[in-house]
């Protein structure tokens, strides 16, 4: 019986093992050092925060795996031996297998600051980074401030769980605005708000120079590059993006760029090897996606297309329309198609922007300034329904179109206040337009594109 | 801010001691007068009770209730046995006709309640002579210090959002020992509630005042619970209206839980019992009210007038019509979460519990058996007790009419609805009762299943796994099992709570109401994907 072995318990690999199940009896071992069992990465922060146990993170029972016929196997893979399709562990021992699936993930990015090792720095992103940060700050008073350097979507993470013990937060972000890079100006400046309002002292502009050790070697502050500031502090949180965590395939033969190279059927260079998820890197961009993906949901896609193709169903992997989400401490965040910010957007894109008056909930829509094509929307502060959208994407729908029928797309709870009239309103007002919002109808919800 | 919340939480565990303190205060006794126009009141055929209740209870003594209650116990236990004694005697003897007279001498009733009653009479004491400060003193400081402790969390909590900080990190929330004592104190409040009234009656005295401006009679332990009931919701109500300040599903929901348990569970029938009606709670549909076709109630009700028809028939039409046919529109949530006295305590009272629900596929089965079997036994026992109240038998197929519903109120009605039910929140969470033992949720939950416009819908491929609605769904559905598959929830338990909605930080989970078809949407491949993999996965 074929070996499928999957190096990595995280969504892609184990989404994948679940498919091959479904459509196989094929022998498949899942290897892990970090956990036994799969949980999920994204809900850490809420153990540390007591929302969850850390057992609530893991999605399947532990019974699971062996009801299911996936074996599990918690070791660290050494070398990968592709000439004789054998793995070797840390602790000496080896597997064979008969198609190796690489889906290791990430790990944190560290940019060689002097101090990067010291203890008391830390990423978010293993379990082992969460038992550290148990450790090194378990409330405010082992931990007098804490400084997260890299402002994306794991550092105001790790900055609302610190906060959720009351433990001070400075928070350095080297752009002039939180996530400017990737948010329109209107939303990256309400983020910027609504951290301060969590009294988090945001450093914008600010980038990190130096971590200091005390005589213990434990962190004792850091200084900053631009002003030569120092802040004291017990614990750095270093959250500056992340990379693929391939180092242990330097001399396997397979193909590395930054992550492992792959083509669109997430063959590696090397026959039987494949690669998915966050270690994967795309030979050219699908469409506007870059490279490499480092999301959670399209390590999923992925490992639903590769068990596909072990199943012997050859199938390339085509993701359909970009989409994501993040919540920024109270403010949820949804994303449809291609909102760009004022930095990456393209010549013949234009934003149309709502904001509310008093609340955190605004939207921008980019659409095509001649043909008026919908090119995607961020919405924050109001749910919209996935399917809607990608329906819309899809009949490659006008902005006239998505604003008539934007009632069909809310998906706020139930009696939840509605803004369509005032977001129509605005457009009519800017474009000279005469839409009039159309109730919903579930009709036309359930149509299918 | 915090000090004031320590300040509440002081002032509420004074309230709270004060309130259990006043059980052991009083003086109980009978002057030879009293108990003459006791026996003569009760009408008493038993010619030893009043020499045997002399003996216990008419002294110069002081007594408290519990010592009040176990002489008074042994009276009617002695009293009895003497009757027991002769009944043994002529059945030695083969005397029939004598052996039958003595049952008449008999008193009926359970001791406790018989004390009960006693004490009712022969109470007195600071506690009786000061109900409106005693009123205070417990009920007062109760609520002022809870809302001392809840209000301030406008300010602690910061701004409005899910705000499950520290749950699983202190001890009240995490099954530590705060959580244990909890539980003691609720299962002994039940215990003595159902099964020993009498050491309660100090309770009824700080109430009699309210009890008789309300309804013309003094307070019975039952008035006491409803009282106790409606307050404890009301207070944690204005707690559910901060925290979920946000979500205006969950303000308009508790809005409506508290106005059906005040005004339809509490009011209406102490207002009916006032003007001589039977007091009827109106929401209250069977088989969750399942003494509704009981020989008494239906005599009761018969006897009544024409209230009474219409509430025989109303009860009727509002387990048979109005129940399913809101169940098609709505789901089971527009009784469980919005309408019902039980439900309404586990959102409000129970709502720091929530996470405690079983989550393991053992517990669905569990819950599954549990469930449909009250469901069977409760209408079982209607079938026999209507069979024989219409033909005038004793027993159907064997099974006795008195025996199965005593067996009934003693297991279901007050052990696992009340001891078990509510006695276990801080442990087992807020909806054991609901969903292991509730005739009417099973009943709700066949016709949201397989009848209904009712469901929890998936966004698309939004879902993160992180497991926040699993953990935080009151009735151990495993949420996330679904969500993460894209699948929509339909799943007779759902009470429709809304909480697995609101605590998705992704926006994935939305309660509504839509055409069947098109409700159940098994998939494997999620939207995102290729749209020819999706097809070629999901429609095999």
């Amino acid at each position: 019986m074929e070996h499928i072995v999957i190096i990595g318990n995280g969504i892609s690999g184990v989404t994948t093992a679940r498919h091959i199940r479904k459509n196989s009896d094929k022998r498949i071992t899942i290897v892990s050092t970090e956990t036994e069992y799969f949980f999920s990465r994204t809900a850490l922060m809420y153990v540390y925060m007591g929302h969850m146990k850390f057992e609530h993170t893991q999605p399947y029972e532990n019974w699971f795996w062996k009801k299911n016929n996936i074996e599990l196997k918690q070791a660290f893979v050494k070398q990968v031996d592709t000439a004789n399709k054998t793995l070797q562990f840390s602790n000496n021992e080896s597997l064979q297998y008969d198609k190796l699936i690489i889906a290791t993930g990430s790990k944190p990015n560290k940019f060689g600051w002097p101090g990067q090792d010291l203890e008391g720095v830390l990423g978010m992103y293993h379990k082992q980074d969460l038992e550290n940060l148990e450790k090194y700050a378990p409330d405010n008073k082992t931990c007098n401030r804490a400084v997260i350097v890299g402002g994306g979507l794991i550092g105001i993470e790790l900055a609302e769980m610190l906060r959720s013990r009351d433990i001070p937060v400075t928070f350095l972000v080297r752009e002039t605005s939180f996530w400017n890079g990737v948010l329109p100006a209107q939303e990256s400046e309400m983020i910027n708000k609504h951290i301060k309002d969590h009294h988090i002292d945001l450093r914008l502009s600010n980038n990190l120079k130096e971590i200091k050790a005390d005589e213990n070697g434990r962190v004792k502050s850091i200084i900053i590059e631009e002003t030569g500031e120092e802040i004291p502090c017990n614990v750095v949180g270093l959250t500056a993006g992340v990379s693929p965590n391939i180092s242990f395939l330097k001399d396997s033969g397979i193909e590395l760029g930054r992550g492992v190279k792959v083509n669109r059927f997430l063959e590696t260079n090397i026959p039987d090897v494949y690669a998915i998820g966050d270690c994967a890197e795309q030979h050219e961009a699908i469409g506007q996606r870059r490279n490499i993906e480092a999301v959670w949901y399209t390590g999923r896609m992925m490992g639903e297309t590769l068990a596909q193709t072990i199943c012997g169903n050859k199938t390339e992997y085509k993701p359909g329309h970009w989409f994501n989400s993040a919540k920024f401490l109270d403010i949820e965040y949804q994303t449809y198609g291609w909102v760009f910010s004022e930095r990456g957007k393209k010549e013949n894109e234009i934003y149309f922007q709502w904001q509310h008056p008093r609340d955190y909930k605004c939207i921008t829509i980019s659409f095509d300034k001649n043909t008026h094509k919908f090119i995607g929307i961020n919405t924050f502060g109001i749910r919209m329904r996935h399917e809607i959208f990608d329906k819309w994407l899809t009949e490659q729908q006008s902005v006239e179109h998505v604003l008539e029928y934007l009632a069909d797309a809310n998906f706020d709870p139930e009696f939840y206040k509605v803004h369509e009239q005032e977001i129509v309103a605005k457009f009519n007002k800017e474009n000279g337009t005469n839409i009039q919002s159309k109730k919903k109808s579930w009709k036309r919800i359930f149509s299918k594109a | 801010m915090k000090i004031i919340k320590y300040i509440g939480l002081a002032i509420f565990l004074i309230g709270l001691t004060i309130f259990t303190g006043t059980i052991f205060t009083g003086n109980f006794s009978f002057t030879p007068q009293e108990l003459d126009s006791y026996i003569a009141e009760k009408g008493y055929k038993n010619e030893v009770i009043k020499e045997e209740l002399s003996k216990a209870i008419v002294t110069e003594q002081s007594l408290n209730i519990f010592q009040f209650s176990k002489k008074a116990r042994n009276a009617f236990t002695n009293a009895n046995a003497h009757y027991d004694e002769l009944i043994a005697k002529y059945d030695t003897a083969k005397n029939w006709d004598k052996k039958g007279e003595q049952y008449q001498y008999k008193i009926n009733g359970k001791p406790h309640t018989l004390s009960y009653q006693l004490a009712k009479k022969a109470g007195s004491g600071f506690v009786k002579e000061n109900a409106g400060l005693m009123w205070f003193l417990t009920f007062g400081l109760g609520i002022i210090g809870a809302l001392l402790f809840i209000i301030p969390n406008l300010v602690l909590l910061g701004k409005p959002g899910i705000k499950n900080d520290g749950i699983y990190l202190e001890s009240a929330t995490n099954r530590g020992w705060i959580a244990w004592l909890v539980l003691v104190y609720l299962v002994t409040f039940y215990l003595v509630l159902y099964f020993m009234a009498d050491y309660a009656v100090n309770w009824t005295f700080i109430l009699d005042p309210i009890s008789k401006a309300l309804n013309g009679g003094p307070a019975s332990q039952w008035f006491v619970y409803g009282f106790l009931y409606c307050t404890i919701m009301l207070t944690m109500g204005v707690r559910m209206f901060i925290k979920y300040r946000h979500n205006k599903y969950q303000i308009v929901r508790t809005i409506s839980v508290l106005f059906f348990q005040i005004v339809f569970a509490f009011l209406i029938p102490e207002i009916m019992t006032s003007l001589n009606m039977p007091g009827y709670d109106f929401k209250n549909a069977f088989p969750l009210d399942y003494d509704f076709f009981f020989d008494w109630n239906i005599e009761n009700l018969k006897n009544s007038g024409g209230i009474g028809i219409f509430i025989l028939i109303w009860g009727i039409v509002l387990t048979l019509i109005i129940v399913p046919v809101m169940v098609y529109f709505f789901g089971k949530r527009w009784y469980c979460s919005w309408v019902c006295g039980c439900g309404g305590l586990a959102e409000t009272l129970g709502d720091p519990y929530r996470q405690h629900s079983n989550k393991s596929l053992n517990a669905w089965k569990l819950e599954r058996w549990l469930i449909h079997a009250v469901l069977v036994f409760s209408l079982v026992m209607t079938l026999v007790t209507l069979y024989c109240y219409f033909s005038g038998a004793e027993s159907l197929l064997g099974i006795k009419s008195q025996w199965i519903k005593d067996t009934y109120s003693f297991l279901i009605g007050a052990w696992f609805a009340g001891v078990i039910g509510t006695g276990f929140y801080p442990i087992f969470g807020n909806r054991v009762w609901c969903r292991f033992g509730c005739p009417l949720a099973a009943y709700l939950g066949l016709v949201q299943r397989f009848k209904s416009r009712f469901r929890i819908t998936t966004n698309g491929g939004q879902c993160i796994s992180c497991g926040n609605c699993s953990t935080y769904c009151e009735q151990g559905i495993d949420v996330r099992a679904y969500a993460q598959k894209g699948e929509n929830i339909v799943r007779s338990s759902c009470v429709g709570c809304g909480i697995c909605s609101a605590v998705c930080p992704r926006g994935v989970l939305k309660l509504e109401n839509g055409p069947e078809a098109g409700r159940i949407n098994p998939t494997d491949v999620l939207l995102g994907n290729d749209v020819n993999l999706m097809d070629l996965v999901n429609n095999k």
